[in-house]
Formats: structure tokens, sequence, C-alpha cells
């Protein structure tokens, strides 16, 4: 269990806020309710996303490991376990999604976020498709297929000529999903010399983009890293209040914007497996599950690490609790909601918003955009309880 | 309100003096034949979307939906920024959603252009070589004559825009390049400062020479911020603010455009644009997508190809069998235009600060309101279908007349478009130029984004605006900043 440290006053926060949009002061806390102090919450905060992001290296290194293999001797259970090394990676990386949207490492403007985990990708930028084998920079010979020259590649001629990142490489595994039941079903002879031409090139793509996927992973961890100096952790400690109100935007941001609208809504709209978020892997169903996770655990302060331990520290349910208990309550019933819902979307998530307008699966994929919007809102009334009376929640 | 006419009146008073004290400049417009300030200072705590306002001010500023949309609508919301942000592709493809890009075209989405729901910024004058941005200056092309409803008559072997690029088998229109001549100035207090004039070059052409009366015209991607409110001040409101320039001494004269509207099916008062040569955000978008991106819609069913361009008129289109015969069906393009006319305006940043206080009666002072009107109240939607309710019945402070003004030769296109000369440019609305920097990493302004921040922005109005200029000319390098940094704050 963690301790409450003990606060002279919650408003003593306000003053580091920044002049654009403080926080009102809150009232404080009654003198019998539990002294956190913001500091304590954006420390914890901290830990927890360090934590998180270091798990997805570790997982990452992995799949990098499980796709060495894969490329030193191509066949079919080097390629399913370099998929499976994927799809594990990706568990950890969801849940890092709830500390995007307020300019943080992540997805500032050097941010890496756009080479990390880009979407929809335009398969034909990369490989061939069907009804074009020759598409794609990797049978264009005089394309250089180099870190850096892909990183320049990448969102080059706009947002989705995408060449780098978790979805490249879920699309060098699986290739294009033409199936109705299940994933991509890409052959490994892909990548063995005189099966597929510029076999060499394909396994030289997957490692680069592999390679350059785990470094972008570290920058991003770097900032995080506890006793540093320089990096961003050191100044968003230090922020009080004004941090706080970043965590919220995050949250609220991935609930209501990103994850109920770009990712449900729109594919909702537009039943179209272009509109899925991992489409070559049919993996959409879990990236739902652990964006919703990965907003638990900050609410909560609680996190499930990779060697299965679990990290506790003040979340933000407790700052808010030091307020205004019922709508902590409230909010946490609702997120507890929203993962539960997410849980019950069936796969492959192509095929469930396809179905009737009335279907099952589609109303599991509804009941989950309304549980998040609803969520949302609790979200901005929690940040209004602690003070946050304008708390906007980012559009991606 | 705060009675403005003896801020104004104090205020140049006040300037004259420090014209005086700086420099032995010629005087600026002497205080007793300076015309009355006809538009109010805003009140002090106005935000300019009213109830609209979003409270953002890092990379995403310009991206949120109006802060008092209902749920249904933050969902057309998204929907509709899925559509501006990703890309179209080539016809046939696997993505059959978003197939139908080109033949020719200038970007693959909106946000290719509007970056971040932001603004363009124009190719790199001094290094012609250096890798360019992807798109957002668009040049349009027109011939002396009117084409059926009186706007510009197409160039003949190009259309009415330059697209540089063609799907596979193609050609692109040919090529733009840009060099710039320098203007060299100082301000009354002996600041040195230099202008930089865009001079364009069109090189590489597709399809053989233009026409020898050609005429062109620069014009830069905008940021999307507040379209909707624009829309919905009353025309009432855009009528009476050239009544009362019309009526006030001085050279302020402002005038309106009419326009031919493709939803409104009729001639309209023209909001926007750099000419105010569009009535409606809905022909605005349509507009662009036909012409930018080469999407075929409802009201643009035909592709732009011209009659010298075979390639063009040969290539296949974007799964038009199953979409009404269009390359986006109206249930789309209406999300998408929603979209446009609900992203927010942000709320303004430091208002209170002393400067930003100070630099604020410097502008009213300075007859930049004159132009820039700040505030309205918003009324009726234009398309209750295409935009939403909470857009009605808000005070905002967009800071424009919504009129046309002859800003001068060194300013002028020379490019007539339904009823602006070549002399005449749109009041643009100032909210969000602060922002810029954030959003956009630049703040590039005027129609072709040759201005490198506000203080060029304001030392390129001519005609008109030239006693306006003139006053920020001689003020103190303080006043100056004081003026800008409001300007920033909006």
């Amino acid at each position: 269990m963690y301790r409450y440290l003990i606060a002279s006053t919650l408003a003593l926060g306000a003053f580091t806020a920044t002049p654009a949009f403080a926080a009102q002061p809150v009232a404080a806390a009654s003198a019998s309710a539990s002294q956190l102090k913001a500091q304590d919450v954006v420390q914890h905060y901290s830990t927890l996303v360090y934590a998180n992001y270091s798990d997805t290296i570790t997982a990452g290194k992995q799949m990098q490991k499980a796709i060495h293999a894969f490329l030193a001797k191509p066949t079919q259970a080097t390629q399913d376990a370099a998929r499976k090394a994927w799809l594990d990676a990706r568990e950890f990386y969801g849940q890092t999604e709830a500390f995007r949207f307020y300019d943080g490492p992540i997805d500032n403007e050097d941010g890496p976020e756009g080479q990390i985990n880009a979407w929809p990708m335009d398969e034909s930028y990369v490989d061939y498709v069907v009804g074009d084998d020759k598409a794609g920079l990797i049978n264009n010979r005089k394309v250089a297929i180099t870190k850096k020259h892909l990183a320049e590649l990448n969102e080059h001629d706009g947002e989705e000529n995408i060449s780098t990142g978790w979805h490249a490489i879920e699309f060098m595994l699986w290739g294009q999903d033409l199936s109705d039941t299940g994933p991509g079903a890409r052959p490994f002879t892909d990548f063995i010399d005189g099966k597929k031409p510029n076999a060499d090139r394909r396994r030289a793509y997957l490692k680069v983009v592999t390679e350059l996927l785990i470094e972008d992973l570290q920058s991003v961890a770097d900032q995080w890293k506890p006793g540093m100096k320089k990096n961003f952790r050191a100044e968003f400690t230090k922020g009080g209040e004004a941090s706080l109100r970043k965590i919220f935007v995050g949250l609220g941001s991935l609930s209501r914007g990103e994850l109920a609208g770009e990712r449900l809504e729109v594919a909702m709209a537009s039943r179209d497996q272009e509109d899925e978020h991992s489409c070559f892997s049919d993996n959409t169903h879990r990236d739902a599950v652990t964006n919703a996770q990965g907003i638990q655990n900050v609410w909560l302060g609680s996190y499930k690490r990779l060697d299965g331990s679990q990290l506790k520290g003040p979340g933000l349910r407790d700052w808010v609790a030091t307020q205004d208990a019922a709508i902590a309550e409230k909010t946490s019933l609702q997120i507890a909601k929203s993962v539960a819902s997410a849980e019950a979307i069936p796969a492959p998530f192509d095929q469930a918003i396809q179905g009737a307008r009335d279907s099952a699966a589609r109303a599991k994929i509804q009941t989950t955009i309304d549980s998040l919007t609803q969520q949302s809102k609790d979200l901005v009334d929690a940040a209004k309880a602690v003070g946050f009376e304008q708390l906007n929640l980012v559009e991606p | 309100m705060t009675p403005l006419h003896m801020y104004g009146s104090a205020l140049v008073a006040a300037l004259v003096l420090a014209g005086c004290t700086a420099q032995s400049a010629p005087s600026p417009t002497a205080a007793p034949e300076a015309p009355s300030a006809l538009f109010d200072r805003p009140a002090a705590d106005a935000q300019p979307g009213g109830k609209t306002t979003v409270y953002s001010n890092g990379r995403n500023a310009f991206s949120l939906p109006a802060a008092n949309l209902n749920d249904a609508e933050r969902t057309r919301f998204v929907i509709g920024n899925s559509f501006f942000k990703r890309n179209w592709v080539q016809a046939p493809a696997s993505t059959t959603a978003r197939d139908g890009l080109g033949p020719h075209f200038l970007a693959r989405s909106c946000a290719g252009c509007h970056v971040q729901d932001g603004r363009a910024q124009p190719p790199d004058f001094h290094n012609p070589l250096a890798p360019q941005p992807f798109a957002g200056l668009l040049i349009r092309l027109s011939v002396p004559g009117t084409d059926a409803h009186g706007g510009p008559k197409h160039e003949p072997v190009y259309g009415d825009q330059f697209n540089t690029m063609g799907i596979n088998g193609v050609k692109g229109e040919g090529s733009l390049s840009l060099s710039y001549e320098t203007i060299d100035g100082q301000y009354a207090d002996g600041t040195a400062y230099t202008l930089e004039k865009p001079i364009y070059h069109f090189s590489n052409l597709g399809y053989g020479p233009m026409a020898a009366d050609f005429m062109f015209s620069p014009r830069l991607a905008p940021q999307v911020i507040g379209l909707g409110l624009l829309e919905a001040i009353p025309e009432s409101e855009i009528l009476a603010n050239a009544k009362a320039q019309a009526a006030s001494a001085g050279t302020i004269k402002g005038q309106p455009n009419y326009v031919w509207d493709a939803y409104g099916e009729r001639m309209m008062l023209g909001r926007f644009g750099w000419k105010a040569n569009v009535a409606s955000l809905a022909h605005q978008s349509a507009g662009a997508f036909i012409g930018d991106m080469g999407i075929t819609s409802k009201r643009f069913p035909h592709q732009t190809c011209t009659p010298a361009q075979q390639d063009c008129m040969d290539a296949p289109n974007g799964n038009a069998k199953g979409k009404n015969g269009v390359e986006i069906e109206d249930y789309v393009l209406d999300d998408v235009i929603f979209y446009q006319s609900t992203l927010a305006p942000p709320a303004r940043r430091n208002a209170q600060d002393a400067q930003v206080l100070r630099g604020e009666s410097l502008f009213h002072a300075a007859q930049c309101a004159q132009c820039h009107r700040p505030s309205y109240r918003t009324g009726e939607v234009l398309f209750p279908n295409l935009s939403s309710k909470a857009l009605s019945g808000q005070d905002i402070t967009p800071y424009t007349d919504l009129l046309l003004h002859d800003m001068g030769q060194a300013l002028a296109d020379g490019r007539p478009d339904f009823a602006a000369n070549g002399q005449q440019w749109r009041t643009p609305p100032l909210w969000g130029i602060g922002l810029l920097p954030a959003v956009n990493n630049h703040q590039r302004l005027l129609h072709d984004g040759r201005a490198r921040g506000v203080a060029e922005a304001i030392l390129w109005h001519g005609g008109e605006a030239e006693p306006a200029r003139e006053q920020f000319r001689h003020m103190p390098a303080p006043d100056r900043a004081a003026l800008v940094q409001f300007v920033e704050s909006l």
C-alpha cells in the first residue's frame, strides 16, 4: 500500500499551473479527508508511464528476437512465433495510449507517434497488393531501405503514406486481410529468395522497421526515466496541477475522440475494413480493450506489469475523491464498464462492423462507444471537482 | 460595452505625440481628420467563439469541436474528421470507401494542406532546391472575361487551377517554383526592415503553353477554425459594415462580393476564400474535393480535365457505380462539411496582460478595427443539416468585416474574382493567429504567405489600409510590440 503524504493546502499546486488555463484553486479538502498532494499523483503517474513503456520495450525486443529468427529461417513455425510476439507486445503498447494527447514525449511536435503507430496504411505504398505485383517501395529497388530513409518517407505525402511502425510490421507479418473469417495470410515464402521477387528487400525492410520501432519507443521511455535532470519527467513532476490537467486531457481524449470516435464510430459508419485499426492481424478488438485498460490504469493508479507484478499508488481517482467521493466512484464504475464492454466486442472486428444495422456484434460496439462517451463526461465532471473548469478533450 | 470614441481619440492623440518625439518623419494621419471608430471593443471577458470556445494552446489547438456540441454532433464531427484527414487513393484500389483521387490533384487529403486543421506555408523562397512542403499554396488560373455565373473565365488548357500532380499514367500540369525580390523599408524610428515579395515561375508545363493573356492568383490554405460561426454572421451585419465604412471619413471603403453558390443555387454574399469568392462552407468543401483532390460529388460531378488533356479524360473513375456515380457521396461529404463548420476557435491567451491591453488600445487607435471588426452575434446557420444550432446566438470576436478592400499595388494579384478586382482582398479573421507557431510551426501570413509574422503582414497593407499601416510604421518600438502582442493574443 502507498502512503498519502501530508499537504499543507491543496491550492498550493495551482500556483505552478500554466497561466493560460490555470486550475481554479479548489477549496482545501476538509481536514479529515486524506491529505493527498497533487505531486504524489503526478509522481506515481510518471512511475506508471515509465513502467508501461519499459514493458512495451521488453516485449518489443522479444518480438524483435522472434522476427530475427523468422528472417534467418522463414518457416510457418517461425512466422507464427513472430506473429504471436507482435500480438503480445501490442498488449502493452495499447495501454500506453492513455499517455497521449497532451503534447507529451509520445506526440508532441517532435514525438515519434506518427512513426510508431500511424494508421491506416496504404499497403500498396510498401509492398505488393492484389492486382499490383510491383507496388510499393519494397519492389522499387531504387529506394534505399535504411532507418533514416524510411523515417523520412513516413507520412511523406500525406498522412496515409505510412512506411514504419507497428502496422508496417503487422503488414509484413500478416499481409493483406482478404479473408472473411481470419486475418491476413501472407506466405512465409515471401521472405525466401527465389520464391517471391525482392524477398531480400522484404527481409531488410522488416528488420529495419522493427529496429526503428524499438529505437523510437526507447526515445519516449527515456523522457520518462526517473532521476534524470533534463528529461520530460523532470519538468512534468514539477508541474503540479498543470500536469494533472494534462493527465485528465489524455484520458478524456483517448476515451472520446480517439477510441470511441476515430476507431469505433468511424468504422461503424463506414463499415469499411480500411477503418479497422489493426486490419492485417484482426487484432482490433484487443486494441479497444488495451486502450480502455490503459485509461483504467491511470485512473486507479494501478498497472499489471509484464512480469505479473502489480504496480499500485495514488491515481486520479484518489485525487478526485479528496473533493468529491461520489463523482470519483461514478467515474470508476463507468471506466470499468467500458473495459468490460470492449472485452465483449467479438473478433474479427472487420466482420463485426459489417453486420446488419441491428446485429448483436454492432450493438456490442455501440455499447462500448456509449460507455466511453459517458466516461469522457464523467472525466470532465471529475476534473471540475478538482478545479479544472475548462477541460477540452482533444480530437485526434 | 466600452465607449470606444473616447478610447479612440485619446489614443490617437497619444500616438501623434509619440510619432513626433521619435523622428522628424512626416506625421501620421492628423488626429482631427481621423475617422471616428466604427466598431466597439468587445467585452473584457469575451471569448472568440462565445460558448463554442475551446481552451487549448498546444499543437491540437485548432482541432477541437465546438465546446457546446451534443453527443450525436460529436459523433458526426469525428466521422467528418476522419474523411478530412485520411488520404484518398487512386482508383481502382482495395479500399472502396476512399478511392477516386485525381486524375489531377494537389493533395491526397484535406489535411495535406490544412495540417492539424491549421495553415499551410509557402515553398521556401530562398532555397528552391530544398524539399518543399507537399501542398498548401494553390494557384488559381483564368483569362480575361467571365464564366456563366460572372466568375473567372478558366484558362483554356489548364482550367481554373494549376494542379501539379497526376495519378499513374496522367501527367501533372507542371511545376511551380518561387524566387523573390526584397523590398527595404524603415520604421519612422529608423529601424530597418526587409520584406520579401515572391515571384512565381511555371515550368515543365504538361499540356503546352498557357494562353498569352493568362492571369494567376496564389492562395495559401488558411487555418479552418470558426468557419461555421463566420457563416452564421447575419448578412445584414456584413452589409452594414460596408454602409458604415462608406459613411465614414477616411479611406476604408469595403465592398461585398457576390458569388455563385452550388448549394444555394443562386448568387450569394461571399464570405470565404481570400477574395470572398465563396459563399458557403458546403460549396468551399465540395469545391476543394473536386479542385484539389479530383473527387467528384453531386454538385461537382465532372472531373476538371480540359479538352487539351486527353490522358486526364481517359483516366478511370473511383468506384462511381457503387456511389451513385460520384466519388464522394453526400452522406459522407455532409459530415466533412459539418466538421469544417464546427471546428472551434480557441480561447484567447493572456488577454488581461497589461501589454496586451495596451496593444488593444493601439489597435483601435490605429484604425485597424475599421476593417478587422471585433465582434458579432451570430444568427441562424445557413444550411441547418450541414451545421449545428449550437453556433447560433453566439457572441463571437473574429476581427473581420468579411468585405473586400483595395490593399494596394504591392499586394495585388491583378486577377478579378466575381466582384473582386485585382487589387482587392477580403479582410481575414484574426483569431488563432498567435497559435500558428504552436500548431504549424510557422507564422506565414497573407494570401500567399509572404509575411513572416504579424508586423510584416501589417507593413504589406496598402491601398485603403495605407493610413493604418502608416500609423503602425510611426509607432515607437514598444507600441508596435504591444500591438503585435495583442493580435497574437486573439
